[in-house]
């Protein structure tokens, strides 16, 4: 083994791999493109019948009673849910894999209790034979709602008079603890240095308040399911999910059932970019198949999927950055507010902890609050909480720059972080690649290209910490030499391929004799869920040491069969050699020809690894971007993008390169038009895709992209998370084009026509 | 339980009779394009659904000496092969394209952008701007009205119960003659206009303008034909101040709402951008043939 960690010690350094780095079709590429994956809605089994929830027309309002008589007396319904069919849990906080969980209000936000909180908020669910007479016996299932005041923005929300959505909440974090419920669920606070006194040595400050709007994931496949219960009262599950253990977890704590009795099988996923890091119908259809005892088929609907899973934060933002003349930054202040929808639990801290991390601010302050409102409880959505935050201060930093009338790409890069740099939430950087991808912008030619009128220029970056964490992995070896890497992480991004890869290059083979299979949670063993950039880095991980391991076994079983030490036998290029002075010449012992006399050598060879993946490597980002501004309508057309990250190293450059574009594109849309439209009443009016404005391909150039390789050292092949990062800068890039474009500072997003529109003529009345 | 007839007549007298004896709320059925999605969401629940498509008068494009007939039913898709069409009526063509994507256009019909009775139905600007009239069929008889009367309101048609439109009559081009429309939205495609124009002119041999129509899209509760636009354009050169009269008429005509997809203000400004732009397409086309 001492020989194969050289080797891949030696292959970072020298880049020299057989399969890392290359673009080989994706293993599970044919079954896509033709049609055959089968996705959470896919799953067809004898008797199955169709479960569909009624959802609450209120914003805000109090369940007096609810009438099911009706539904359940029309034939062919077979079972009705309301809130009183599931446990009520405690109220307490969790330690999750990313951030604390509260359990009782997933089960609550699962399904409504006492109050309603949301427009689209689920109230019952019903299982019936067929969707027609399930949407029937939604219409009959009368709820006596008490309608409340509502309230929906961050702001409103946070104010004295504001309706309150939970009777105890009382705000966590603040010193003495308030006596009266909030909307305010948390405060946390970040510091490093003293503020007070950076901004007393500040020679310019820069301060301004920005805000982004609530906007949703976006996953083409809306969520689905299928759940089936036994007699015996063991349930199993199949849906699409960045998790089939976050899954197993969620609903035997909703459902008050044991995990051990729950079996969760992941379809193909079709999207999730963090919103599908919890559960919505998956309790109710498991508790509408023990009612009814048949398999209970679910999908959402996609005006379901706006008003009732998903969205990110709308945020308050509000910067103040001080720097000296010559552009160093001396003290940054950041308060953000952050909706948490209708339960606690915003990411407004993660916002926080990287608004600045990509700078060496000596005093710095980030004061973080958490607030509820009547909007879709928030879920996850790709580097969460971060892309608001950096929105704030690299908008800040480009007006700084203009101020100062220095290159923003300079002034990044006087303050950029490096290693050493410490954190405003604790620990300082190793090997960091920021700089890289500033140097990178720099000498692409996108940098200097000439504009026209009405075109501007506008550059920003982000920070992800990526994740790590438990990962298992196994390699199986058949009895041909072909092997299998079973992973417990459904692949969004294009992790079989790399699964493959790092498989294939730790045993040497071809890759086309390695299956990667995602195993359901009773064929692997624990998986925290794909999120956090962390399935590449921290799975591959145990991949690369189940094939170590098996590589192992295979020198073993070589030394068996030529009855020689293992010590004498090294592998190379998928084969075992002998290295004994005096036996040299024997030809090398290939994986098949060991694999196939595996029953003469000790049986089947298997590797199986179950790690704690630790040092995950942050990533950055720079992003640049032009813009052109219709100064008569206020539109705006992006007219070249390039995106530029440190990926550690690329295991699939297309795959890494498809996960920059693809966060790019979603901060373009998160930028100029996408956001939660609601009425007065607090109802959502732009439940669906038509008016819930994501980019179309028309509207955006080719996303040109960079791949910056700074390896990861705690990592076999250098790996940093990737697909994070890139959702952190355009918001950034976007506002700081169009304001340069438009010559006008924008802090409020979305950009949409009319609000550009009404700044531009604003401007102009102003004079 | 929520079982819907279906009819596909095979003659406009079959059509009309299956309307006729159809219970109240029955719905026509051209390319489907807004009634199957009103259907799925539970807006509508007609008893019985007539479809066209299968009426071969109503498939049709015609070419006369004086005019095209196109019937009701024709795709969107199939309009624009035509190249005689296109080549005359180009703002017309442009904004039945602009209808939905690839697929919906497959199916996207003129009669039936018409009488889903959109405020933002894009075809429909095009077509008053061009002058265009309609030929409605019933049991009353056949009856021919120019676009601008068949709608009422959001959602409201002057048709009475049981008639439908058979096909839509448009002149040829005129010499010296050029239509454009222009509609505004956030996007490139797959959206709805937020304010939209339809232009038509004639110049005479010096330039001069001698006719206009104007149409704006999304700015009231149908869409408009604003006489004063016109007037802004007759007897000039269509200068800029001209143009600047023509914006600032557009403007003037418009009643817009505030919703999800702009403001009063916002829709108030862009159709008259939209219509000063518009009209420099047209002239820019009327001064080509």
């Amino acid at each position: 083994m001492g020989n194969e960690k050289e080797a891949l010690k030696a292959g970072i350094e020298q880049g020299t791999y057989k399969w890392v780095g290359t673009r080989p079709i994706r293993p599970d590429g044919a079954d896509k493109v033709t049609g055959r994956a089968a996705f959470g809605a896919d799953l067809d089994l004898p008797g199955m019948v169709t479960g569909t929830v009624l959802r609450s027309p209120h914003a805000h309002a109090r369940i007096r009673s609810i009438d099911t008589s009706a539904a359940r007396a029309l034939p062919g319904v077979l079972a009705v849910v309301t809130g009183a069919d599931f446990p009520e849990l405690p109220n307490e906080v969790a330690a999750g894999g990313e951030a604390p969980i509260n359990f009782r209000h997933i089960s609550e936000n699962v399904i409504a209790r006492a109050k309603v909180l949301y427009d689209g908020h689920a109230v019952a669910a019903v299982a019936a034979t067929s969707a027609e007479i399930a949407a029937e016996a939604l219409s009959r299932i009368k709820v006596d709602y008490e309608v409340l005041p509502h309230v929906i923005d961050v702001l409103d929300a946070m104010r004295e008079d504001a309706p309150v959505l939970h009777e105890g909440l009382i705000t966590n974090g603040v010193e003495p603890a308030p006596t009266k419920a909030s909307n305010i669920a948390g405060r946390v606070e970040f510091a490093m240095g003293d503020v007070a006194q950076g901004f007393a040595e500040a020679e310019i400050i820069i301060e301004r308040s920005y805000t982004t709007a609530a906007v949703h994931q976006g996953y083409i496949e809306p969520h689905a399911c299928v759940a089936s219960v036994t007699a015996d009262g063991a349930a199993t599950i199949w849906c699409s999910s960045q998790g089939q253990f976050m899954v197993r977890e969620f609903c035997s704590k909703v459902l008050s059932m044991d995990i051990g009795n729950i079996r969760v099988t992941p379809a193909e996923i079709g999207g999730g970019f963090g919103g599908k890091t919890t559960v919505y119908l998956e309790p109710l259809a498991v508790a509408l198949a023990q009612r009814s005892g048949r398999p209970v088929h679910m999908v959402m609907t996609r005006s379901e999927v706006f008003r009732a899973s998903g969205p990110t934060s709308g945020t308050h933002v509000h910067i103040k950055l001080g720097a000296k003349r010559d552009g160093s930054f001396v003290a940054g202040e950041m308060e953000l507010k952050y909706q948490a929808g209708a339960f606690p639990g915003s990411p407004a801290f993660l916002g926080g902890m990287t608004g600045f991390s990509c700078y060496e601010i000596p005093h710095a302050k980030a004061v973080c609050w958490d607030v509820v409102s009547n909007r879709p409880k928030c879920a996850a959505y790709r580097a969460p909480g971060a892309p608001m935050a950096s929105f704030g201060v690299e908008s800040a930093i480009d007006e700084l720059a203009q101020q100062l009338n220095m290159d923003p790409l300079e002034l990044r890069l006087k303050n950029a972080a490096k290693t050493g740099t410490r954190t405003i939430y604790g620990p300082k950087f190793l090997e960091i690649g920021y700089a890289e991808t500033l140097q990178a912008a720099k000498a692409h030619p996108h940098w200097s290209a000439p504009l026209g009128p009405n075109q501007g220029r506008g550059i920003a970056s982000g920070f992800w910490f990526n994740i790590g964490g438990q990962s298992s992995a196994a390699v199986h070896v058949n009895e041909n030499g072909s092997v299998s890497v079973v992973t417990g992480n459904p692949d969004i991004g294009g992790s079989r391929a790399s699964m493959a890869i790092m498989a294939a290059e730790v045993l040497g083979m071809d890759l086309d004799q390695v299956k990667p299979v995602i195993g359901d949670t009773g064929q692997i063993a624990y998986s925290f869920l794909t999120g956090g950039s962390r399935v590449t880095f921290a799975t591959g991980m145990a991949v690369v040491q189940a094939a170590e391991n098996v590589v192992e076994q295979l020198r073993q079983r070589a030394a068996k069969l030529w009855k020689i030490d293992v010590e004498h036998v090294i592998w190379r290029d998928g084969a075992a050699h002998c290295t004994k002075a005096d036996e040299a010449a024997r030809a090398p012992l290939s994986l098949a020809e060991i694999a196939h006399q595996a029953g003469r050598t000790g049986g089947p060879i298997s590797g199986g690894v179950s790690i704690n993946a630790a040092g995950a490597g942050p990533g950055f980002g720079t992003h640049i971007c032009d813009v052109e501004v219709d100064p008569e309508t206020g539109g705006v057309k992006v007219l070249r993008y390039t995106a530029i990250q440190d990926v550690g190293r690329a295991i699939h450059p297309s795959y890494v390169e498809g996960q920059l574009q693809g966060g790019a594109v979603q901060g373009i849309g998160w930028a100029l038009n996408e956001e939660y439209v609601y009425d007065a009443k607090g109802r959502l009016q732009n439940a669906g895709f038509l008016d819930y404005r994501m980019p179309v391909c028309s509207d955006l150039p080719m996303i040109d992209t960079v791949l910056v390789e700074v390896p990861n050292p705690a990592h076999p092949y250098g790996v940093r998370g990737v697909g994070e990062v890139p959702i952190v800068p355009p918001l950034a890039a976007v506002a700081n084009a169009v304001s340069r474009a438009a010559g006008l500072r924008m802090t409020d997003l979305p950009l949409s026509p009319p609000r550009l529109l009404a700044a531009i003529d604003g401007a102009k009345a102003a004079g | 339980m929520n079982a819907v007839e279906y009819a596909k007549p095979q003659s406009i007298d079959d059509a009309i009779r299956a309307l006729n004896n159809a219970p109240a709320g029955a719905r026509v059925l051209a390319g489907g394009t807004d009634l199957l999605v009103q259907l799925r969401a539970g807006h509508v629940r007609p008893p019985v659904i007539v479809d066209l498509k299968g009426i071969a008068e109503l498939r049709r494009i015609e070419v006369t000496a004086t005019g095209f007939r196109i019937g009701a039913a024709v795709a969107g898709a199939e309009l624009g092969e035509h190249a005689q069409f296109a080549a005359e009526w180009p703002g017309v063509t442009e904004a039945f394209h602009l209808i939905g994507s690839t697929q919906i256009q497959g199916r996207a019909t003129m009669g039936g952008n018409l009488c889903n009775a959109s405020p933002a139905a894009d075809s429909v600007p095009a077509l008053i701007a061009a002058g265009a009239r309609c030929v409605i069929v019933g049991a009353s008889g056949t009856r021919e009205v120019a676009v601008e009367e068949v709608v009422s309101g959001p959602g409201k048609t002057t048709l009475a119960k049981g008639e439908f439109i058979s096909e839509f009559l448009i002149a040829r081009r005129q010499a010296h003659s050029g239509d454009a429309y222009l509609r505004f939205i956030p996007r490139t495609e797959m959206d709805i206009a937020v304010a939209s124009a339809g232009v038509c002119l004639t110049l005479d041999d010096k330039g001069l303008c001698t006719a206009a129509r104007v149409s704006l899209g999304a700015v009231a509760p149908t869409a408009l034909l604003v006489a004063d636009c016109a007037k802004a354009l007759i007897g000039t050169s269509l200068d800029d101040a001209a143009l600047a009269k023509l914006a600032a008429a557009a403007s003037a005509a418009c009643a817009p709402i505030n919703d999800k997809r702009g403001t009063i203000e916002f829709r108030t400004k862009v159709a008259g951008v939209l219509a000063r732009r518009a009209a420099t397409i047209a002239a820019q086309r009327a001064r080509g043939n």
